[in-house]
């Protein structure tokens, strides 16, 4: 059983077909990249994958459970326990320290623990950073402070939108490198991304047009390490 | 780290890492705890102040005779019934017609220092007669005999015929004293006319009856009239409200025989009605004040909401429920509610303190009670003004907020 099956899944806002029809599996542990070009659909595929937006029609079958039909509560529920989410523009908490916006995951999750928090940033590089606001951090150090954020429930799947649209190439790299070790560890991975390089990376491509899966790619010699493209 | 203290750590965090704004929701509750502290100290300290304030209008309490006058020791037993810090003053007096100038003028014998405390609104042109001698002349008694304060002024009077004469008349001629005779013209009797020669110490200008009056101390007029000393009339003034002043008029009249305890009802009256009126202009001027701190909080905590979309949308993306973002938002409001609560009961008392000294003339006193009591109405008015902008961010959507949109 896949960890993660879209059955025939549409998502309609008036006349516009933003996914239309959608069929997807996704395997445990698993690394898929999901491209098209802008208004394909990606944004729209995320939120439904990552339980914040219902599908008008089809199936989404998580864990052998279908949650297209579950309630606002339920979805609730489900983005807590069983996803992790990565945002291209971080959406750290101001306020509170890298630590602390690790710990508000634990916090709406279960408990609290800054000791795991704190391992966590380590495993990201942050450790020295774990005191500091996001005003105080750099952007690949704020996306780390993200992945730490969504790694730290060991969450079923991690759903990432355009984790580097905000990086430079350094920071990129450490980025997807983080991906690997958690692919390394059997962690599911969707990335969504509009950059080549970012969805080379992945075992799979999935290529979004106009609401519908234009084709599919198998990354044959996956090794999850980013090449850059340098232009002559 | 429990749920609990991360919580807290959260909600402290909110409210001073983001000065600014909860500033000024903080100074808004501040300001509407501090007038609701403030007009509850004068709605309960103004009674006193305004009964003090009244106290200048005259006796609100007065003494009549059930027989035909009262006796000293009634008047000593009654006052006894009234408590010492409510008692202001008393004043009896007695009243007889005298001559000056073989006119009639209506006499009062009065103690000067209990009538200068019931009747503190009383004008005198000069001093208040202060020892036997001294005699103390309305305005119009002034005129008409042409006095001023340190002119001499006889009075006199006729003692009744010997078969008319009291045991107490008697008795007022044996003691001699400064009883002067006169001679009769008569030649079966011999009629003595007493006079006194006083000294006018002032003028009395009341704009009404009293101006017609003389007033001399009650051992001179026993001089003068040679009758034993009795009260026509006491007046009292008394530092309570309507209902304290009724309980305390019954129990003398039940209490003691010779005396029918009245209240002055155009004092009494005209006092309740303005303190009502002044309380309840207190209570208004309370509930607008509360319901302005409450709109200017549900304003901030608006503004605060919308500021903060992309937070709440962060926080239901990573499972927050609407029962933890009501919790958290209603943590902040409740916060700001309390410290502002307990910010303005301390203001609170400042206010109060300077309206009374400016208005009153008078420190107030404090109220203890006053504080818990400020500080609950603050955390209910803010929970109440958090209510709306709480639903407001209850509905935000994580998908839309976090796009941008």
């Amino acid at each position: 059983m896949s960890l993660l099956e879209l059955k025939n899944v549409s998502k309609i806002y008036g006349s516009l077909h933003a996914l239309d029809h959608v069929n997807i599996k996704v395997e445990k542990g698993e690394w898929l990249a999901i491209m098209g070009p802008s208004g394909s659909g990606k944004s729209t595929m995320m939120n439904i994958i990552g339980a914040l937006d219902k599908a008008t029609e089809g199936e989404i079958l998580l864990d052998g459970v279908d949650i297209a039909k579950k309630s606002a509560s339920a979805l609730t529920d489900i983005r807590r326990d069983k996803i992790g989410l990565i945002f291209q523009q971080f959406h750290l908490v101001s306020y509170l320290t890298a630590v602390e916006n690790v710990m508000l995951a634990q916090y709406y999750h279960s408990v609290p623990d800054e000791k795991e928090a704190l391992e966590a940033l380590d495993r990201a590089g942050l450790s020295e950073r774990a005191h500091h606001y996001p005003s105080q951090l750099s952007g690949g150090e704020q996306q780390r402070v993200c992945v730490a954020r969504a790694l730290i429930n060991y969450p079923e799947i991690i759903l990432a939108d355009e984790p580097t649209g905000n990086l430079d190439e350094a920071n990129e790299e450490i980025v997807v490198e983080l991906f690997r070790k958690l692919h390394e560890d059997g962690t599911t991975l969707i990335v969504v991304t509009h950059n080549p390089e970012v969805a080379e990376v992945a075992q799979r491509t999935i290529v979004l047009r106009n609401g519908k899966v234009d084709h599919e790619t198998i990354n044959e010699n996956f090794t999850g390490k980013i090449k850059h493209i340098t232009l002559q | 780290m429990k749920k609990r203290k991360m919580y807290f750590r959260m909600i402290t965090a909110s409210l001073l890492r983001r000065r600014s704004r909860m500033v000024i929701a903080l100074l808004a509750i501040s300001i509407g705890a501090m007038i609701l502290s403030g007009l509850l100290t004068i709605y309960y300290d103004v009674p006193r102040q305004m009964r003090a304030q009244f106290r200048n209008y005259g006796a609100n309490m007065i003494f009549t005779a059930t027989g035909d006058s009262i006796i000293p020791e009634d008047v000593d037993k009654a006052a006894a019934l009234i408590p010492s810090d409510k008692l202001v003053g008393m004043a009896p007096y007695r009243y007889d017609t005298v001559r000056i100038n073989d006119r009639p003028v209506m006499a009062a014998a009065t103690d000067m220092k209990g009538a200068e405390k019931t009747s503190p609104f009383w004008k005198v042109d000069g001093d208040w007669p202060a020892q036997s001698g001294e005699i103390m002349v309305g305005k119009n008694v002034a005129e008409t005999y042409n006095l001023k304060p340190g002119k001499r002024v006889t009075c006199t009077f006729a003692p009744e015929k010997e078969e008319e004469k009291g045991p107490a008349a008697e008795a007022g001629e044996n003691q001699g004293g400064t009883d002067k005779a006169a001679e009769a013209t008569t030649e079966e009797e011999v009629v003595l006319d007493n006079y006194i020669d006083f000294t006018v110490t002032g003028i009395l200008d009341t704009g009404g009856k009293e101006e017609n009056y003389v007033y001399m101390n009650l051992q001179d007029m026993e001089e003068l009239t040679g009758k034993e000393t009795v009260y026509d009339i006491c007046e009292l003034s008394v530092s309570a409200n309507a209902k304290e002043l009724e309980t305390i008029a019954d129990q003398i009249t039940e209490s003691v025989d010779g005396i029918n305890a009245r209240l002055v009802k155009r004092v009494t009256q005209s006092e309740t009605t303005v303190l009502n009126k002044l309380q309840a202009l207190v209570l208004l001027v309370t509930v607008i004040v509360l319901a302005l701190t409450m709109i200017c909080v549900a304003t901030t905590m608006t503004a605060v909401v919308a500021e903060r979309r992309k937070e709440i949308g962060l926080r239901k993306a990573l499972g927050a429920s609407n029962k933890s973002i009501v919790e958290e938002f209603m943590g902040e409001g409740l916060v700001l509610g309390a410290v502002g609560g307990l910010l303005g009961s301390i203001l609170g008392f400042v206010f109060a303190q300077v309206v009374s000294m400016n208005v009153f003339n008078s420190s107030i006193t404090l109220m203890p009670w006053l504080v818990p009591l400020t500080v609950i109405a603050s955390v209910l008015v803010t929970g109440l003004a958090c209510l709306i902008p709480i639903r407001s961010a209850v509905d935000v959507d994580p998908a839309l907020v976090l796009k941008g949109e």
